[in-house]
């Protein structure tokens, strides 16, 4: 502080402080020097009571954009544009598959790379930071959204799907366990069986969560070690520098917001079709699967928890519904294990890891592959898929990650979801399996997935053929619903803060627009037709993401090369 | 009769604060009460500082100016938050227990419709804590 500033006598006067260096936030930590301030690109409209403070021009184009393009789709017309879109995206995962597969075990590889360096033993926040959340609350939050959602829709689907597929797409063109409705000798059927869990772990696994642990990292770090503000353009500051703060950064930032409030809206419009499907399913509703206005009440209502929830806060909102999301997904998973045949579960778990373990190599092998229905059209979708989902879940991720260490980050966001969701696949995908091993043609899931593709019922189909199916189909809608609105109130947190420039103490009317803005342009696109076209749309912004991601691999490494290296903290 | 003062300050808008910092030095000095000015910020980067630690030592040279400016004892405390926009309502009950202040003075907003969403903070500190409140407009 300036002598000059200590003898004025007015309060107003602007309580800058001269600062030489900027300080280290707890213990020391590599701060990067740059003239900019958080919030200098800010302006702060008044629209009628509401004050806001929005980033210029990121806020503007993202919501031109986005109303753009619901617009164009529209006038378009949903099915016209579904094909546009969806050719788009199938072209992009054909053709760059290669690249898609190639890039995914970079990440994979860098993250283990880090977990066993000595970069591991920076802590993010500063040598000396403490965490803000208990493992059990920072899991589920980042469980939650990650792919929490996902596990509920497609953890029966995908395992039976390669099981039994009739379309040629199983993995690696291994044999499939059951041809035209016939049981095929045992021996091929476990193989069959190995190869469906490999490849439904390999989706769910190492790739997916090292995709989100990269970005999270990346953002974690340069926002609490290194100062910047918390927003994708951050990472790039190693390569682009003081360009970040100018065009390139925009266009970073404005992809961000559109993949994640398209990826967003578009779920939720599809899934609230696959929530009504499934109530009428469980409670024998005619005509509620297929219904628009059922899908635009659940959107509505889970618009509503969301904006309840945002209003909430993340302590209390996001954090005790990934809370509760974690016990009645336990609650689920307990049962299903408890009621079939629990050891033989338990040995295929074991089982289920070795495939993985073993079938990896191929499985991620980027050419000279035939399985083209599987590599194409799962494996590229996914890691397209995951990508284009990861500024948000990073983002997330990264906010409540502070006070632990790289090391701590990479097992936590890595290594154990990966043994979560094998668990679950093994769960539900291998009971799935077990079912038409059993069953073959009289399984529901034979006929949700096989006989007639109803994708949105297989998980109904498999709980159907357990005891308590009312019981545990109402349990498992309930999780997809709370599941949903814990999506939509940590996405909108996400957008907010990007389109406020890394601010995350904007007004909160901010967040309450974003919630009302994803819900709306879900229930639009729902009505007008459309949802398919932005899904493929948003999943197409993987592409040129992977490459920004491979990007922000270096900056990553070049950014935990120049932090110290603290051991555990000692005060 | 007051025997501790706290004042929340925003040190992104300390320019709209004068009459409020103006009535609790006036306070401060009749009662001969400290005052301690309360700041909360984000653990993320925000306008104000890169840091907690920046944000605490910009606070603590605000309370060193605010002292001399008005010649009364002032402290400064501090508080990050993950999500400090909601969370201050608490985090002020808590720096009111923590200081055991008795006279909280505060800035307010004219009020609006979006009250009846978002009540005004110095409202809910009222009612969900033992100190008096002073709402300056």
């Amino acid at each position: 502080m300036t002598n000059e500033n200590e003898n004025k006598p007015d309060p107003g006067a602007d309580p800058e402080v001269d600062t030489e260096a900027l300080p280290e936030p707890e213990g020391a930590s590599d701060i990067i020097e740059t003239d900019y301030e958080v919030g200098q690109d800010n302006i702060t409209p008044q629209i009628g009571p509401l004050g806001l403070d929005i980033h210029n021009p990121v806020f503007g184009i993202s919501a031109a954009v986005v109303i753009v393009f619901v617009v164009a789709v529209l006038a378009v017309g949903g099915e016209t544009s579904a094909a546009f879109f969806g050719d788009l995206r199938g072209y992009l995962t054909s053709t760059f598959d290669w690249f898609f597969i190639i890039a995914g075990n970079i990440f994979v590889l860098v993250c283990l790379g880090i977990l066993v360096s000595p970069l591991g033993k920076v802590r993010i926040g500063g040598a000396e930071a403490t965490p803000d959340y208990s493992y059990a609350g920072w899991f589920a939050m980042l469980f939650a959204a990650g792919m929490g959602i996902g596990l509920m829709f497609f953890g029966v689907l995908e395992p039976v799907y390669y099981f039994a597929t009739p379309w040629g797409d199983q993995p690696l063109s291994r044999d499939i366990g059951i041809v035209d409705g016939e049981l095929v000798d045992p021996a091929t059927m476990e193989a069959a069986r190995l190869t469906a869990m490999a490849a439904t772990i390999y989706h769910w696994g190492l790739h997916p969560w090292a995709i989100y642990a990269i970005v999270a990292l990346s953002l974690a770090l340069f926002a609490y070690n290194k100062g910047l503000p918390l927003t994708v353009r951050s990472i790039f500051y190693p390569i682009l520098g003081e360009r970040i703060w100018g065009w390139p950064g925009h266009v970073i930032d404005i992809l961000a917001v559109f993949a994640t409030l398209f990826g967003l809206a578009t779920s939720l419009g599809l899934g609230a079709g696959q929530a009504a499907s499934g109530i009428g399913f469980v409670f024998g509703i005619e005509g509620m699967g297929g219904s628009v206005t059922a899908a635009v009440v659940l959107i509505a209502v889970i618009t509503m928890l969301a904006l309840i929830s945002v209003l909430r806060g993340l302590d209390g909102g996001v954090k005790k519904l990934s809370e509760i999301n974690m016990v009645l997904a336990g609650v689920l998973l307990l049962f299903v294990v408890l009621v079939g045949p629990t050891m033989l579960l338990v040995t295929q778990f074991f089982s289920n890891l070795g495939a993985y373990a073993t079938e990896i190599f191929a499985l991620s092998n980027p050419v000279g592959r035939e399985d083209d229905g599987f590599r194409q059209g799962w494996t590229a979708f996914y890691w397209a898929w995951w990508i284009s989902w990861s500024p948000f879940v990073g983002m997330f991720i990264a906010r409540v990650s502070r006070g632990r260490t790289v090391r701590e980050f990479i097992t936590c966001v890595l290594v154990i979801p990966t043994i979560v969701s094998a668990i679950w696949m093994t769960a539900f995908g291998g009971t799935g399996i077990n079912q038409i091993i059993e069953l073959a043609t009289e399984s529901g899931v034979y006929n949700y997935v096989v006989a007639a593709y109803v994708p949105e019922l297989s998980l109904f189909g498999m709980l159907a053929d357990l005891p308590l199916a009312a019981i545990t189909s109402t349990l498992a809608i309930i999780l997809v619903i709370v599941f949903f609105v814990t999506s939509s109130d940590s996405g909108s947190l996400v957008i907010d803060t990007i389109t406020a420039g890394g601010k995350i103490n904007a007004p909160v009317s901010q967040r309450v627009f974003w919630v009302i803005f994803e819900g709306l342009v879900a229930a639009v696109l729902l009505i007008g037709g459309g949802l398919a076209a932005l899904q493929a749309a948003s999943v197409s912004t993987g592409l040129p993401f992977a490459v920004v991601l491979l990007l922000a691999c270096y900056a990553l490494i070049r950014g935990l090369m120049s932090e110290p290296r603290g051991d555990s903290p000692t005060t | 009769m007051y025997k501790q003062i706290l004042v929340p300050v925003d040190l992104t808008h300390v320019d709209r604060l004068g009459k409020a910092l103006q009535t609790a030095a006036d306070l401060s000095r009749h009662y001969g009460a400290p005052v301690c000015y309360v700041g909360v910020t984000p653990e993320a980067p925000s306008p104000v500082a890169h840091n907690p630690k920046e944000f605490a030592d910009k606070l603590e040279a605000f309370g060193k100016q605010q002292a001399s400016a008005h010649d009364i004892t002032a402290t400064t405390r501090s508080y990050s938050a993950t999500d400090p926009a909601i969370d201050i309502n608490k985090i002020l009950r808590k720096a009111v227990e923590e200081s055991g202040a008795d006279l909280v003075v505060m800035a307010s907003h004219p009020p609006s419709v979006t009250d009846y969403i978002w009540p005004s903070h110095g409202g809910w500190v009222a009612e969900h804590s033992s100190s008096s409140v002073f709402v300056v407009r």
